[in-house]
């Protein structure tokens, strides 16, 4: 598909010189379709560094979170090591389960800090403890898990995430979908764009038309003049509008990993940065397909 | 070559043309002439294409124009030189390459030479001029470089529409001597004019033909011209 597209390409732009020159040189109009086609692209980038970003974050809660879980155990002081035992015996006889462990006080206290200081003597306080679960890839049974938790530990509660997890997946997709949206739409507005110019540059030239009309030029020798034109324009402006994009995405301040979050996680990743090279010659296909149906219903309304 | 049987062709208004039949032979000298406005323009383009009749049937190379694609008419028009009164060129390009034009558009710049093109440009007096830009040209030489245009791709009927219709006698003559020595070579010329003494003028040199339009049919033009 890409190698026909890339072939099409080179034989309606390669032809000789002079066919180019029959159409006469427009200088503002042609940087108007470059400066256009450029901020097109530009804009691109976004949408796709949007879309690709949003797909990520759903894939991850969707599935990396989904493989895990946490069980709390909330007892009183004395029997909390008990349950807690009990607790882990039970996730080792559990289908579905990768490993349990439980979270050591340290660790809980760094999961405590941020929201009551690294100060705080944990130990003075009824914490919870936390076993965290990792599931294999074919899942738990929860609700089986929960029927023996509350048969065996009452002080336990399972928590899936899946809570607070879908309505985020289902936000990360919705932005996703939106992303990939914008991006059609941004083609679709280039292509109507190049139709205008296209059809500017027809009625201006409508001499030069009926001259070539006259000595036996086809519609397609015609055509080609004005698509090799928005085609190369398209492809130079689109390049040009790609690496400045590209070059806006990779100046956004960027998160550690503890930082992270979606906005500091708006880029492209490993192989994505390829995704964007796409968008020039994408510009150029939709400059020609535009140009070609605006000049061919055009020279069919002419003698 | 060219057959016009029973042709009509009328304007949104009214009838300008009716109930023509018309056939250009081979080799043959045609003038067409008739007052401003009595269709002379319109019946050349019914002869290339350019127009189709309201009714009756126009032949060119034997072939009905109705039946012809958009890639026929232009391949059609390779075959057949236009001159028109008020010549239109590609103004940004030189004359030189105005005058090839019909070889690049057509894909046979390459099999021309350049001694090709200065033999054409030296036979209708633009040698000097091959680098001017058509707008920098006289009336004259607009219609001489029209002419060298229409006939560079050796075609085998050449249509001038009011070809002297901007330039003084001497440049009229000069014209028509060069329209006189294509049909020598055995093209089929057909020229509109209302100048008569220009009919005159080639009656000396070449066996013409005559038809005139009037009250919106052709009629051959008696020998008393």
């Amino acid at each position: 598909m890409k190698a026909a597209v890339l072939k099409l390409l080179r034989s309606s732009l390669q032809s000789d010189v002079q066919a180019d020159r029959v159409v006469p040189p427009s200088g503002f109009t042609a940087q108007l379709t470059l400066f256009a086609a450029g901020a097109m692209a530009f804009l691109a980038v976004f949408a796709l560094a949007l879309s690709l970003a949003a797909g990520r974050l759903a894939e991850r809660w969707g599935d990396e979170l989904a493989r895990s879980a946490t069980i709390r155990i909330a007892a009183p002081a004395d029997q909390q090591q008990a349950q807690t035992a009990a607790a882990l015996r039970i996730l080792e006889t559990t289908r579905g389960v990768d490993r349990a462990r439980a979270l050591t006080d340290a660790e809980q206290a760094a999961l405590l800090a941020p929201w009551f200081g690294a100060e705080l003597a944990l130990d003075t306080l009824p914490v919870p403890r936390l076993i965290e679960v990792i599931e294999t890839k074919e899942g738990m049974d929860a609700a089986g898990l929960r029927l023996r938790l509350a048969a065996e530990v009452p002080g336990a509660v399972l928590d899936d995430h899946s809570r607070w997890r879908e309505p985020l997946v289902k936000a990360a997709s919705r932005l996703r979908l939106l992303g990939w949206t914008s991006t059609v739409l941004i083609a679709a507005v280039t292509a109507a764009m190049v139709t205008l110019a296209a059809n500017a540059a027809l009625a201006a030239n409508a001499q030069v038309i009926s001259v070539l009309r006259l000595v036996g030029a086809t519609d397609n020798y015609i055509a080609q003049a004005f698509i090799r034109r928005f085609t190369l324009r398209a492809l130079i402006g689109a390049a040009a509008g790609m690496v400045l994009g590209m070059i806006a995405v990779l100046l956004m301040p960027r998160g550690d990993d503890e930082t992270a979050s979606f906005l500091t996680g708006l880029g492209f990743q490993g192989v994505h940065w390829l995704f964007p090279l796409l968008i020039p010659p994408l510009a150029a296909t939709v400059a020609y397909i535009a140009t070609r149906i605006a000049a061919r219903r055009t020279l069919e309304g002419l003698s | 070559m060219i057959d016009l049987e029973n042709v009509a062709y009328s304007y949104g208004g009214g009838e300008l043309l009716s109930d023509i039949s018309l056939k250009l032979a081979p080799g043959s000298f045609h003038f067409l002439t008739g007052p401003s406005g009595s269709g002379k323009t319109t019946l050349m383009k019914l002869c290339y294409g350019a127009l189709l009749p309201t009714s009756g049937y126009v032949r060119l190379f034997d072939t009905d124009v109705r039946a012809l694609t958009r890639d026929d008419v232009a391949m059609l028009r390779r075959r057949v030189g236009v001159v028109h009164q008020d010549c239109q060129f590609l103004d940004h390009l030189p004359v030189s390459e105005n005058i090839a034009l019909p070889l690049h558009v057509s894909g046979r710049s390459r099999e021309t030479q350049s001694a090709d093109l200065d033999d054409l440009l030296q036979w209708v007096g633009l040698t000097e001029r091959a680098g001017a830009l058509p707008p920098e040209l006289s009336g004259g030489e607009r219609q001489r470089a029209a002419l060298a245009r229409a006939v560079i791709m050796s075609p085998d009927v050449i249509l001038a529409d009011e070809p002297t219709g901007n330039v003084d006698w001497d440049m009229s003559q000069r014209l028509l001597r060069l329209l006189i020595e294509l049909n020598r070579m055995g093209k089929t010329v057909l020229v509109a004019t209302h100048d008569l003494s220009l009919i005159r003028a080639t009656k000396a040199h070449v066996q013409v033909r005559v038809l005139r339009i009037a009250n919106r049919r052709i009629q051959l033009a008696g020998a008393d011209l």
